[in-house]
C-alpha cells in the first residue's frame, strides 16, 4: 500500500517535471525564435503547460495558504438552499455556467488590437497576467463571497471597507458599464459599416429572436435547446441569404450604412430592446448567443489545432515604441490596458460574486471554477491572438489602422503600410476583401472583423471550397455581433435598474421598476449615456476604437484593482499578513498601470488634451481638419475630447480615493492583533447535508 | 455504457440550461416537496417563465 503510494507520488512528480520542461521549451521557441515564422502550436502548447502548472501549484497555494478553503465547511448553496438561486450543483455544471458568464467579446478584441506590437508582448502578458493576477482575482473574490453568504462585490466592499468606499466603487462600476456598452456597440458599428451582407444578417437576428420567443412562450414552453437549434438553422440561412442581398441592386442600398447611421440604429435598438418584455427578444437571443459562443470557441480551437498555422506577424514589431496605428501609447502601460479581459478583467469580480458562489456545492471546488474558468478565458484570448497574428501583417494593419493614417484607398493603404516594413500590394488587400465578400477591408478596427478574417482563412484551410470563406467571415461577424447585442440589451437593463436606484434616493417613486414612467425615463438616461460615447466613436477622427478602447481598458483594470485591493485588505484582516503580496502585487501593478495610462491620456502627445487643442487651434485659424467637414463638427470633436478628459480624470480620482480607503483599512487591520474580517461562522457540511 | 451516456446527456442539458439561467427543475420540485410541502408545485412552463424574468432583473451577470 505504502509502496504503491510512494510510486504514484514519484510518477506524479515526474509528470510535472515533464510538463515543466515542455512548457519551457515551447515558451523558448515562442520567445526566442527570430527571423523565421513560429508555428501557432508552440504557442498553444506553451499556454497549456503554463496554465496547468499555474493551476496545480499557484492555484493550490492560493487555495490552501491564502484563502484556506475548507471542504468540510458548508457553502451558501447548502446553507441557504432554495432550489432556485442557491442550489448545490455539480462542479462541471457550475464550471460551464461560470465560463459562459465570463467569456464575452473582451478576450476576442483586446488581443487582436495588441497584436500591433507583435505576438510576443501580448502572449507573455496573457500567460503570466492570468496566472498571477486575473485568475487570482476571480478565485479570491469567489472565495471571499463563498465565506460571506455569496454576497456581491459591492456588498463586500461596503462591509469590509465602509459604506462610502462601497458607494464610490459602485459609481465606478456604473460608469465602466456605460463605457463597456459603448465600446462593444462600436465594435459592431465598425464591423457593419458599408457591409450590406453583415448588416442584413445581424438585422435578421431580431425577427428570428421574436420567432423563438413566441415558440417558447406559446408553442413549446421552456424548450431552450430545441428552439436554439431552430434559431441556429435560421441564422445560417440568413447568412446564406445575405449574399443575395449584398448582390442585389435594390436591396443592398437598404442595408448599406455609414458609421453614424449605424450608431443611431443601435441606440434606437438598445432603447426598444430593453423596454420590450425579456421573453420576446432578449432571452431567446441570449440562449442563441450563449451556445453559439461556446460552439464557435470550440470551432476556433479545432481550426487552429488542425491547420497548425505559422504566425506571419513578427514576435515584436517596431510599434512597441508607442507609435502604433491601432492604438497609441508605449508597451508600458498600454499593453496592459489594451489586453484587459483574457489577462485580468475587473468585470469578472462581479460575476465571481454573483450567481457562481450560490451554486458551488463545496469550497474545495472553488479553485477549479474560479481559477480554472479564468485560465479558459485566457486560452480564448491566446486563440484570438493567434488568429490575428496568423493574418498577413499588411492585411492586419490595413484592417486596424484609422483612415486618417493609411488613407481611404487600397493604393494609399498599401503604400503607407509597406513603408512601415510590412510589404503588401493593393491587389492583396482587394483580394482579401473579395474573398470575404466585402467591398473593402480598410479601417475596420475593433477586433471582430480581424478575428473574422483570421477565422475564415483558418476554416477555409480545413475545408478548401470556393465561396465558403465569405460565409465563414459573416458567420464570425454574426457570432460576435449577436452576443455583443445581447450584452448591450442586458447591460442597458442593469444600468436602468442602477439608475432607478440612484434616482430613488432623490425622488422615491422613480425607484418603482414596474412603473412605466420610471422605466422609460431611466432607460432613456442609460441609453443616452452609452449612446453619447458610441456616437462620439462613430465620428471620431481616429475611428473611435483608437480613442475609446484605452478608456475602457483603464476602467476595467480600475475595477480589477479595486477587487484585488479588497482581497488584500481581507487577507490582512484575517491576520494572514505574510501572504499579503498574493493579491497585493497584482493590485499595485494595476494601480500603477491605470494611473500611468490615465496620466498619459491627460498630458502629453497621445492625450485627449492634445487632440482637443489640435482641433481648437485649427478652428481658431479657420481651418477644417479631417474628418470634420464643418465648424460644428470640429467643435463636436473638441467637446468629445474634453468629455474623455473628464472621464479619465474621474477614473484616476476613483482609483486614488479607493487606494486611500484601502490603506486606511489595511493599517487599522495590521495594528489589530485579532482577525476582523466579516466571515460567516463555520458550519460543518456534515451537520446540514442530507 | 448506457448509464454513462445518460449521465453525460443529463450533465450537458443541465449545463446548457444553467448557462441560460434556468436551474434544474427536478431539483426544485424535490426541494419543494421536502421542505415546503404546503406550497403548490409549479409546472415546468411556470417555473421557466419565473426564472426567465428573474435572470434579467439586475445583478449584471454578464461580461464584456
Amino acid at each position: 500500500m505504502q509502496v504503491a503510494m510512494r510510486k504514484s507520488g514519484v510518477t506524479s512528480k515526474l509528470i510535472w517535471v515533464v510538463i515543466a520542461i515542455i512548457g519551457a521549451v515551447c515558451l523558448g521557441m515562442v520567445a526566442l525564435r527570430r527571423g523565421e515564422p513560429v508555428n501557432a502550436i508552440w504557442l498553444v502548447a506553451a499556454a497549456i503547460a503554463v496554465f496547468t502548472i499555474g493551476f496545480r501549484f499557484y492555484g493550490k497555494f492560493v487555495e490552501h495558504s491564502v484563502l484556506r478553503l475548507d471542504p468540510t465547511r458548508a457553502p451558501p448553496s447548502v446553507l441557504r438552499n432554495d432550489g432556485l438561486d442557491y442550489v448545490p450543483t455539480d462542479k462541471w455544471v457550475v464550471f460551464g455556467h461560470h465560463f459562459a458568464a465570463i467569456a464575452g467579446a473582451g478576450p476576442l478584441v483586446g488581443p487582436v488590437l495588441a497584436a500591433q506590437m507583435g505576438y510576443l508582448p501580448g502572449t507573455l502578458w496573457i500567460l503570466f497576467g492570468v496566472v498571477f493576477a486575473g485568475a487570482v482575482q476571480d478565485f479570491m473574490i469567489l472565495g471571499l463571497s463563498l465565506r460571506r453568504d455569496a454576497r456581491s462585490l459591492g456588498h463586500m466592499l461596503r462591509e469590509e471597507l465602509g459604506p462610502l468606499p462601497g458607494l464610490v466603487a459602485m459609481i465606478g462600476v456604473l460608469v465602466l458599464m456605460m463605457i463597456v456598452l459603448a465600446v462593444l456597440a462600436l465594435v459592431v458599428v465598425k464591423a457593419l459599416t458599408h457591409s450590406p451582407w453583415g448588416t442584413f444578417t445581424v438585422a435578421c437576428t431580431i425577427p428570428i429572436a421574436f420567432l423563438m420567443g413566441g415558440y417558447m412562450r406559446w408553442f413549446r414552453p421552456g424548450r431552450i435547446l430545441e428552439v436554439s437549434v431552430i434559431g441556429l438553422i435560421l441564422l445560417l440561412v440568413s447568412i446564406w441569404a445575405g449574399k443575395f442581398v449584398a448582390d442585389s441592386a435594390t436591396l443592398a442600398p437598404l442595408f448599406d450604412m455609414d458609421a453614424k447611421a449605424l450608431a443611431w440604429w443601435l441606440i434606437a435598438y438598445g432603447f426598444v430592446a430593453s423596454v420590450l418584455p425579456v421573453w420576446l427578444l432578449l432571452a431567446p437571443r441570449d440562449y442563441l448567443s450563449t451556445f453559439l459562443k461556446i460552439g464557435t470557441i470550440a470551432l476556433l480551437a479545432l481550426a487552429i489545432l488542425l491547420t497548425a498555422p505559422d504566425l506571419q506577424m513578427p514576435a515584436v514589431t517596431r510599434f512597441i515604441d508607442g507609435t502604433g496605428p491601432v492604438f497609441a501609447g508605449d508597451l508600458f502601460p498600454f499593453l496592459f490596458i489594451t489586453i484587459a479581459c483574457g489577462a485580468v478583467s475587473g468585470w469578472h469580480s462581479i460575476i465571481a460574486s454573483g450567481t457562481t458562489p450560490k451554486l458551488l456545492a463545496n469550497e474545495g471546488q472553488a479553485r477549479m471554477v474560479g481559477y480554472g474558468g479564468m485560465l479558459m478565458e485566457a486560452f480564448v484570448a491566446i486563440m484570438a491572438l493567434i488568429a490575428a497574428t496568423y493574418l498577413h501583417p499588411g492585411v492586419y494593419f490595413a484592417m486596424n489602422s484609422p483612415s486618417a493614417i493609411i488613407g481611404s484607398t487600397v493604393q494609399d493603404a498599401a503604400t503607407t503600410i509597406s513603408q512601415w516594413g510590412f510589404v503588401v500590394t493593393p491587389e492583396q488587400l482587394l483580394q482579401t476583401a473579395k474573398d470575404i465578400g466585402e467591398n473593402s477591408i480598410l479601417s475596420r478596427a475593433g477586433g471582430a472583423p480581424t478575428l473574422a478574417v483570421g477565422m475564415a482563412q483558418l476554416l477555409h484551410n480545413i475545408m478548401p471550397s470556393g465561396g465558403l470563406m465569405a460565409f465563414w467571415y459573416h458567420y464570425a461577424i454574426l457570432f460576435e455581433a449577436l452576443f455583443i447585442l445581447t450584452t448591450v440589451d442586458a447591460g442597458t437593463r442593469v444600468g436602468r435598474f442602477m439608475i432607478q436606484e440612484i434616482a430613488g434616493l432623490i425622488h422615491k417613486p422613480l425607484q418603482a421598476t414596474e412603473s412605466w414612467t420610471g422605466n422609460l425615463l431611466a432607460t432613456a438616461v442609460c441609453v443616452a449615456l452609452w449612446g453619447y460615447f458610441l456616437y462620439q466613436g462613430a465620428v471620431d477622427p481616429l475611428g473611435g476604437i483608437n480613442t475609446l478602447w484605452p478608456l475602457f481598458g483603464i476602467a476595467n483594470q480600475m475595477l480589477a484593482a479595486i477587487a484585488l485591493m479588497l482581497a488584500t485588505v481581507v487577507v490582512v484582516k484575517l491576520k494572514r499578513e505574510r501572504y499579503v503580496w498574493v493579491p497585493g502585487i497584482p493590485a499595485l501593478w494595476l494601480i500603477v498601470c491605470t494611473l500611468t495610462a490615465g496620466y498619459q491620456k491627460l498630458v502629453g502627445p497621445i492625450s485627449f488634451t492634445a487632440a482637443a487643442n489640435k482641433y481648437a487651434d485649427a478652428m481658431q485659424q479657420g481651418q477644417l481638419l479631417a474628418p470634420a467637414k464643418t465648424t460644428a463638427a470640429m467643435q463636436q470633436i473638441v467637446t468629445n475630447n474634453y468629455v474623455d478628459m473628464v472621464l479619465t480624470g474621474l477614473f484616476m480620482a476613483l482609483v486614488v480615493v479607493m487606494v486611500l480607503f484601502c490603506l486606511r483599512s489595511l493599517v487599522k487591520a495590521w495594528r489589530t492583533n485579532h482577525p476582523t474580517a466579516h466571515e460567516e461562522p463555520y458550519v460543518a457540511l456534515t451537520s446540514v447535508a442530507g | 455504457m448506457n448509464a454513462t451516456l445518460q449521465s453525460v446527456r443529463k450533465w450537458a442539458v443541465q449545463t446548457a440550461r444553467l448557462c441560460c439561467g434556468i436551474p434544474d427543475y427536478d431539483g426544485y420540485v424535490k426541494h419543494l416537496r421536502e421542505h415546503h410541502p404546503e406550497r403548490k408545485v409549479p409546472s415546468y412552463g411556470e417555473f421557466f417563465r419565473e426564472r426567465q424574468e428573474a435572470r434579467y432583473k439586475g445583478g449584471g451577470g454578464r461580461c464584456c
